[in-house]
């Protein structure tokens, strides 16, 4: 008995974690470049939409991914543009993004299916085949994406790069680093990560994209990644914790009950994950060290 | 200040908007100028449409308000809606409790109050309820910034659902008429509702639920306004919001500030529970706002941190609420959905060209 809640606990956490590793992945890219990424709510939001209509368009849950990053890769370039091009706040920026994720996928799909709530659902021949019975290929892909960003953030001239680009720019342009472009292209490699969260979210977790049905991840992602302090294996491990706790809810639901006999009320459930983001991100803000150049826009000075 | 430099930004931000939405309105397979005139002829074309589109600034001033004080400290209050929520149940709960409420139940009266306060006595508590829970609310993220640095952002992202998730749990499980099919509580005494601007004003038509929170909320725009630029602790907000650091040398204590500027922040927010519980609905409904609290922050950007700028900016997305009921009901494709798009197109134009709004200080880091 006790051997099945753990499996299924674990298996839990798991596809939990799944959509936030990769966002908070994306969101490491952009912060070490410089740039806040509060918008990966909207870029998930952008990867599950266009990944399910994709899917449920042309029936290849394989189209259905690559659109979802690209749809997120070209919501990146407008956010990458307000704010490095023409300086915006990033963080007001990115909730413009964010507001517009929320409007959009609902007037398309008004327009397609005749729902702004909600798209149909993917038929089961069109989704894409698991390892196991409860672990995805995208569980695979987030788990397996920690140690190559590892890599490519410290072990490769880009990664050396970037991360100079975020913590002195001026020093970095000193030395021929283009800041501008350096900047462009690594907020561009975080919407397609986050949208890799999104289209996990919509085609593989669940089967049909609905409204807001990020629910707060791409903020909890970046809580994840302040816990982390900007680092990829620590990311990993701030993201499991999070799943643990999003599948000890949805685990404890039904399992343990009140002197009463009754369930514990669903909303006290759905508040765990975000008090435990509050206290942890009041807890560990203090030993975290943000990038230096973070939400300052560059100026190359002549 | 030249006036032109002031409006000629959020201008074209507002075109820009509508260019975006005429082109996505096109793109959905409907007519940009038809949905366009449906939403103007039905938000100025009568006295009637006038007060409806009043009616729906009035909970945009509020937050517009709210989101352009944190603003003016250095502060992005993304936490309205929930603060807003939190406070319209409070209002509730003291107008059920002490306004002598009966509720029916399967034939029988049931008696759901303490005590049955007057009228003069109600109407204060409960707006007082109203505000200190909103203030509550927003204090919360503002004592985490000033204690332990986290980021606003976040927190009261995090606070409104956690606010949201609360207080539809007391609806639910206490504070809800059995058999009810919608989550509302019961409705509060007649001695906590305040009147409806037609019950003394009579050319107002009959059906137009503006109520003295109107009122409330040009008041609010004129005492923001000597507060921020007019006492001590207004100049030491701004300061902070101007130059954190500088502040700091010049002997004002920026922690204290943050908490201050959320506090007051949720505060307005909270103010929007007087309008709608006490005066147009009578009950807390759960999801009865139609996003004012996000709202707000285009508002305030629109407005530029100015309580006059925020009147105007919350009367133009009163026309956009008023009209786009319309534009829902008459055109094939377009929905409410729009608003989204139109807001996030306006926010990105201000904050992409309005370069003068910026802070000095250094963005605030995540």
């Amino acid at each position: 008995m006790t051997d099945i809640v753990i499996f299924s606990l674990l298996f839990a956490t798991i596809r939990s974690a799944t959509p936030l590793i990769f966002a908070a992945l994306g969101g490491l890219f952009s912060e070490r470049s410089g740039v806040i990424n509060i918008a990966l709510e909207g870029l998930m939001l952008a990867g599950a939409f266009t990944a399910a209509v994709v899917t449920l368009q042309t029936h290849n849950p394989y189209f259905g991914f690559v659109a979802g990053l690209i749809a997120g890769a070209a919501l990146a370039l407008v956010y990458a543009v307000a704010c490095i091009k023409f300086e915006a706040d990033q963080v007001v920026a990115g909730m413009a993004i964010n507001f517009l994720m929320i409007g959009l996928p609902a007037l398309i799909s008004g327009v397609i299916y005749d729902s702004t709530g909600s798209t149909p659902q993917i038929a089961l021949a069109d989704k894409m085949p698991m390892v196991t019975n409860s672990l995805s290929w995208g569980s695979i892909l987030a788990f397996a994406l920690v140690p190559a960003c590892w890599y490519i953030l410290y072990k490769t001239p880009f990664g050396l790069r970037l991360r100079a680009v975020g913590e002195n720019p001026a020093a970095a342009d000193a030395a021929g680093v283009n800041v501008i472009r350096f900047r462009y292209t690594a907020v561009m490699i975080s919407g397609i990560l986050a949208a890799a969260g999104g289209a996990y979210l919509s085609t593989g977790q669940s089967s049909l994209f609905t409204k807001q049905m990020t629910a707060g991840r791409g903020f909890i992602a970046l809580a994840a990644l302040i816990l982390a302090k900007w680092r990829p294996v620590p990311v990993l491990l701030a993201c499991l914790f999070f799943g643990f706790t999003e599948a000890l809810t949805i685990t404890i639901q039904g399992m343990i009950k009140l002197p009463s006999g009754e369930g514990i009320p669903v909303q006290f459930i759905e508040m765990i994950p975000y008090v435990l983001t509050i206290i942890v991100l009041a807890g560990f803000i203090g030993t975290s060290r943000a990038p230096k150049a973070l939400g300052i826009p560059y100026k190359k000075e002549s | 200040m030249n006036i032109i430099r002031e409006i000629f930004w959020p201008l074209v931000a507002v075109l820009a908007a509508f260019l975006v939405g005429g082109v996505i309105i096109l793109l959905l397979g409907d007519n940009p100028i038809t949905a366009y005139s449906l939403l103007l002829s039905n938000s100025f074309g009568s006295l009637r449409d006038i007060g409806w589109t009043l009616h729906y600034a009035t909970p945009l001033i509020f937050t517009g308000l709210a989101v352009a004080v944190a603003f003016r400290c250095g502060l992005l209050n993304i936490g309205a809606e929930g603060q807003l929520y939190v406070a319209a149940f409070a209002a509730a709960w003291v107008g059920i409790k002490f306004g002598g409420a009966m509720v029916e139940i399967a034939g029988k009266k049931e008696d759901w109050s303490w005590m049955s306060l007057p009228a003069f006595l109600l109407v204060p508590l409960c707006m007082i309820a109203a505000i200190a829970a909103g203030g509550l609310w927003g204090a919360i993220p503002g004592y985490l910034k000033a204690r332990f640095g986290s980021h606003e952002v976040i927190n009261t992202i995090m606070l409104n659902f956690i606010g949201i998730a609360l207080v539809g749990y007391f609806t639910q499980y206490f504070y809800k008429v059995p058999g009810d099919p919608i989550q509302r509580t019961a409705e509060i005494g007649e001695a906590a509702q305040i009147p409806r601007l037609n019950e003394f004003l009579t050319f107002i038509p009959y059906d137009v639920p503006l109520n003295i929170a109107f009122l409330l909320a040009l008041l609010m725009c004129v005492l923001v306004w000597a507060f921020l630029w007019k006492t001590k602790w207004g100049y030491e907000l701004r300061a902070v919001g101007e130059n954190p650091s500088a502040a700091e040398y010049g002997g004002i204590s920026a922690k204290k500030q943050v908490i201050v500027a959320m506090t007051i922040s949720g505060m307005l927010a909270g103010m929007i529970g007087i309008g709608e519980v006490q005066g147009t609905r009578h009950h807390f409904e759960v999801g009865f706002s139609a996003d004012w609290g996000f709202l707000g922050i285009a508002v305030a950007l629109l407005g530029r941190n100015h309580p006059l700028g925020v009147l105007i900016a919350a009367i133009f997305f009163g026309v956009l609420s008023r009209g786009e009921i319309f534009v829902d009901a008459f055109t094939r494709y377009v929905s409410k959905d729009l608003g989204w798009v139109l807001q996030a197109v306006i926010i990105l134009f201000v904050a992409s060209f309005q370069t003068y709004t910026r802070r000095k200080g250094g963005a605030t880091k995540i």
